[in-house]
C-alpha cells in the first residue's frame, strides 16, 4: 500500500471504517452469538417494561412521594463510579508511563463508555416525562445552569462520554488506516479525561450532598467516599473483564496491568472502609435527630428494617474482599482475585446504590417512615439496562481486540493481510 | 479476495445470517415497545412542542388554555375554565397557623383535595397534619396517620404544606426551570414543562411536593371547573405539583380553600406588604416561628401558639 493511498479523504474512509467495525463486532464463534442473544432478550424484557411504565405511569414502580428515587437512581450513582474507575488504568498508563498498562488502557476507556451509556439510560428511565427530554438540551430547552447540580451532571457525563468515544474511536480508526496514532490527536484528550473522571463522580456526589433537607446526604464526606468506592468497583470490574477476555477471547494479556490494579484496590478499599467507619462513628456517637436515617440503614427504625440485611451483607463483602485483595494469594491465584473482585463489586453496588439513596428518604423530611422495595417493573428495566450495557461493552471489546492483542492479526485494518479471511477472528 | 472463493461464500452466508438476525432483533424490539403505540393518541404534537410558560405570549396562552380545556373535556367529561391569573403588584402572600387552636380535624386536607382536583385513587392533598405530643417539637415523635377523635389529650396538631420559601431549594435544583418563585412569593410549577426527574422532591425539606405517579382520576361531578394554569388544573401524568396558595383564588382577592374550610379559625392568610392585614398583625404581635429555620430556606409560612 502506497503512502499516497493512505492519505485518502476521511469522508470516504471513515464510513468504511464504521462498516468494518460493524462487521468485526458481529463476527464470532457460537458462544459469542449465544451471549449476545441472551443479553438481547434481557434488554428487550427491560424495553418492554419501560414502555409499559411510560404508558401506565410510574405507579408501576415501588416509589412513592416519600421515597421518590429508588433502584434506577441507585444504579445510576453506582455506574458513575464504575465509569470513573476506568481512570485507574489511564493514570498509570499516561502519567506513570506504564508500558504494559498502556497496551490495554483502551479497556478502561471502553468500560467507561459502556458505563456512561448505562448512566444516561438509568436517568432517562427515571424521568416521568421522557417525551420532554429536549427541555434539558442547552439552547433548545431551558438549562438551569449553573444553579442546578443536575445540569452540571448532564454536562460532565456527556463530555466524559465524548472524550472517551473520541480517544477510543481515534485509536481504532488509526488501526483501520494502519497508521500510528498521532499523540496530539488523543493524548491531550486523555489527560483531560483524567480530571474529568474525578469530576463526574464529584458532581454526582454534589447532587445529594448539596441538599440541606436530607441530613443523611448533607455530608462533606460524600464526594471523597464516592471516589474511594469508585476506585474499588471500577478496577474490580476491569480485572474481571481482563480475566474474561483471557478465558473467552483467548487473549494472552500480561499480568502487569492486573497487578497494578490490585495494588490500587488494596489502598482504595481500605480508604473506603475507613470512611464508612468515620461516617458510622459520627452518626452514632453524637446521636440526635439526624441519626435517624443511619439508624434505619444499619439497625432498623421503629420496626422498619428493610435495608438492614443488605447493608451488613455489603459491609461483610467489602471486609472479606479487602482481606482477599490484601492477601498475597490475590496476585498468584485467579480464583482468589476473582472472588475479591466480585465481592467488592457487589458490596459497593449495595452500599452506594440502595444503601445510599434509600436512607436519604427514610425517615422523610416530616419524619414519616415509609419503606421502599423495587417493583418487578423496576427490576426488569434495571436488568435490561445492565444487559444493554454489557452488549455495548462486548461489541466495543470485539472491535478493540486487535489493539488489546497487540499483534499483527489485524482484522480491523482495511484489506487485512495477516489473516486468511476476515471471519477468522477468534 | 477472488483467490478465496470458499471464504467469500462464507462471508456472504454470514452477511445473510447477520441481516436475518438484525431483522429479527428489530422486529422483537418493535414488539417490546409496542405499548408506546398508544402514545400518539394521548400526546399531541402541540403539547410535545409547547414552550416554557415564561416564553408564551398572550396568543400562545389563549391557544394553550383552549387546548387544555379540550383535553380535560375529553378525558374527564367536564369542560373547565382554565385561566392564567397573573400576580398582583404590591403583594407578598404569607400564611400563619395558630397551633393553639388547630384541632387536627383535617378539614383543610380534604378541602385542598377537592379544590385542587387531586387524584381520588391516592387521596392526594398538599397538606399533611402532624399529631405531636405536647412539650416536643421533634417531628420524629409526630404521627400523620392518626385515626381517632380529635383533639386528643396531650397532643397538638401541626399542618404542614408548602412553606413558599424565599430561598426555595426546590427551584434551585430543577434542571429545566420548570418551577420558580413568582413576584407575589408563590412557588409554582409549569406542569407542561416539568420533565418528572423529582429532584425538587428530594430537595424540599418540608415534604411539600407531590409527583403524579399516574394519570389523576376524578369523577366528572367532582371536578372543580374553576382552574388556573399554574395552580389547580388537572395535572398530567409524570409531573411534579405542589401547594400554590390557591393562586387561582388568592390572586383574585379570595382566600385559600384550606383556610375557608378550617372550622377552628387557626389559619390566617394575607398580604405581608399591606400594613393593615391580619397576617401583619400576627407577625407583629405573636411570637411566631418557622419550620427548620436552621436550613436557611426563609419560609413565608409561620406558626404560633397563643396560650
Amino acid at each position: 500500500m502506497s503512502l499516497g493511498h493512505d492519505r485518502e479523504q476521511h469522508w470516504i474512509s471513515y464510513p468504511r471504517f464504521l462498516v468494518r467495525a460493524v462487521a468485526v463486532a458481529t463476527d464470532g464463534p457460537f458462544g459469542f452469538y449465544a451471549w449476545m442473544t441472551v443479553l438481547t432478550a434481557v434488554a428487550l424484557v427491560g424495553a418492554n417494561a419501560w414502555a409499559n411504565q411510560v404508558v401506565q405511569g410510574m405507579i408501576t414502580t415501588g416509589m412513592t412521594d416519600h421515597v421518590s428515587w429508588g433502584l434506577y437512581i441507585a444504579n445510576f450513582t453506582f455506574m458513575v463510579g464504575v465509569a470513573a474507575g476506568g481512570v485507574m488504568m489511564v493514570i498509570p498508563a499516561y502519567l506513570y508511563h506504564d508500558e504494559e498498562m498502556h497496551n490495554v488502557v483502551i479497556l478502561g476507556e471502553l468500560v467507561a463508555v459502556s458505563a456512561i451509556v448505562m448512566c444516561l439510560l438509568f436517568v432517562t428511565v427515571d424521568l416521568g416525562r421522557p417525551d420532554r427530554f429536549w427541555h434539558l438540551i442547552p439552547g433548545l430547552g431551558r438549562f438551569n445552569f449553573p444553579i442546578s447540580m443536575l445540569t452540571w451532571d448532564v454536562i460532565v457525563l456527556n463530555v466524559y462520554l465524548l472524550l472517551n468515544l473520541h480517544v477510543c474511536g481515534y485509536l481504532l480508526y488509526m488501526r483501520f488506516l494502519r497508521r500510528p496514532p498521532a499523540a496530539r490527536w488523543y493524548v491531550p484528550f486523555v489527560l483531560v479525561s483524567i480530571v474529568w473522571a474525578i469530576s463526574i463522580h464529584t458532581v454526582t456526589a454534589f447532587l445529594y450532598e448539596g441538599l440541606g433537607g436530607r441530613p443523611f446526604w448533607n455530608s462533606a464526606l460524600l464526594a471523597p467516599r464516592f471516589l474511594a468506592s469508585a476506585f474499588v468497583s471500577g478496577p474490580a470490574f476491569l480485572i474481571a473483564v481482563m480475566f474474561a477476555l483471557r478465558r473467552f477471547a483467548g487473549l494472552d494479556l500480561p499480568s502487569g496491568p492486573v497487578h497494578t490494579l490490585v495494588r490500587i484496590v488494596r489502598i482504595t478499599i481500605l480508604i473506603n472502609l475507613l470512611m464508612v467507619v468515620s461516617e458510622v462513628f459520627t452518626e452514632f456517637y453524637a446521636g440526635g435527630a439526624h441519626t435517624a436515617s443511619a439508624q434505619y440503614l444499619f439497625l432498623g427504625l421503629d420496626g422498619s428494617r428493610g435495608l438492614v440485611p443488605w447493608i451488613w451483607t455489603a459491609i461483610a463483602f467489602n471486609v472479606v474482599a479487602a482481606g482477599l485483595f490484601l492477601h498475597p494469594a490475590a496476585l498468584r491465584r485467579a480464583p482468589v482475585l476473582i472472588s475479591a473482585c466480585v465481592l467488592s463489586f457487589v458490596g459497593i453496588w449495595i452500599e452506594k446504590g440502595m444503601g445510599l439513596i434509600i436512607p436519604g428518604f427514610i425517615p422523610s423530611t416530616l419524619h414519616e417512615i415509609v419503606e421502599y422495595a423495587p417493583s418487578l417493573v423496576e427490576w426488569k428495566i434495571t436488568a435490561g439496562i445492565w444487559a444493554f450495557g454489557l452488549m455495548v461493552l462486548t461489541v466495543a471489546l470485539k472491535i478493540a481486540l486487535p489493539i488489546l492483542a497487540g499483534r499483527g492479526d489485524d482484522v480491523l485494518a482495511k484489506n487485512p493481510r495477516a489473516t486468511a479471511s476476515p471471519v477468522a477472528v477468534r | 479476495m477472488s483467490e478465496m472463493p470458499t471464504g467469500s461464500s462464507d462471508v456472504q452466508r454470514r452477511t445473510v445470517l447477520k441481516g436475518l438476525g438484525a431483522t429479527l432483533g428489530a422486529a422483537a424490539f418493535a414488539t417490546a415497545v409496542a405499548p408506546l403505540r398508544d402514545l400518539p393518541n394521548r400526546l399531541s404534537a402541540a403539547e410535545l412542542m409547547q414552550k416554557h410558560y415564561k416564553e408564551l405570549d398572550e396568543d400562545d396562552k389563549r391557544t394553550i388554555l383552549n387546548r387544555l380545556e379540550d383535553e380535560a373535556a375529553r378525558d374527564y367529561g367536564v369542560r373547565p375554565e382554565i385561566r392564567d391569573q397573573p400576580p398582583r403588584s404590591g403583594t407578598k402572600f404569607a400564611y400563619a397557623v395558630n397551633l393553639s387552636v388547630c384541632s387536627g380535624n383535617g378539614k383543610c386536607v380534604e378541602a385542598c383535595h377537592r379544590e385542587n382536583n387531586h387524584d381520588r385513587a391516592t387521596n392526594q392533598s398538599y397538606i399533611r397534619v402532624l399529631e405531636m405530643p405536647k412539650g416536643s417539637m421533634d417531628m420524629g415523635r409526630g404521627n400523620t396517620t392518626y385515626r381517632h377523635g380529635v383533639p386528643a389529650e396531650d397532643k397538638f396538631y401541626m399542618p404542614v404544606q408548602c412553606q413558599q420559601c424565599d430561598e426555595p431549594p426546590c427551584t434551585d435544583v430543577c434542571p429545566v426551570q420548570a418551577t420558580w418563585k413568582e413576584p407575589d412569593g408563590i412557588v409554582v410549577v409549569d406542569y407542561n414543562w416539568c420533565i418528572g426527574c423529582r429532584y425538587c422532591e428530594a430537595a424540599c425539606p418540608y415534604h411539600a411536593r407531590r409527583f403524579n405517579w399516574k394519570k389523576p382520576e376524578i369523577p366528572a361531578d367532582e371536578v372543580n371547573p374553576v382552574q388556573g394554569y399554574l395552580s389547580n388544573r388537572i395535572r398530567p401524568q409524570g409531573v411534579v405539583e405542589k401547594c400554590h396558595f390557591c393562586l387561582h383564588r388568592t390572586r383574585e382577592g379570595r382566600l385559600p380553600a384550606c383556610l375557608e374550610a378550617c372550622p377552628t379559625g387557626a389559619r390566617v392568610f394575607g398580604n405581608l406588604l399591606d400594613p393593615a392585614s391580619d397576617i401583619r398583625w400576627i407577625l407583629e404581635n405573636k411570637r411566631v416561628f418557622v419550620l427548620k429555620e436552621e436550613l436557611g430556606t426563609k419560609p413565608s409560612f409561620f406558626y404560633f401558639f397563643d396560650k
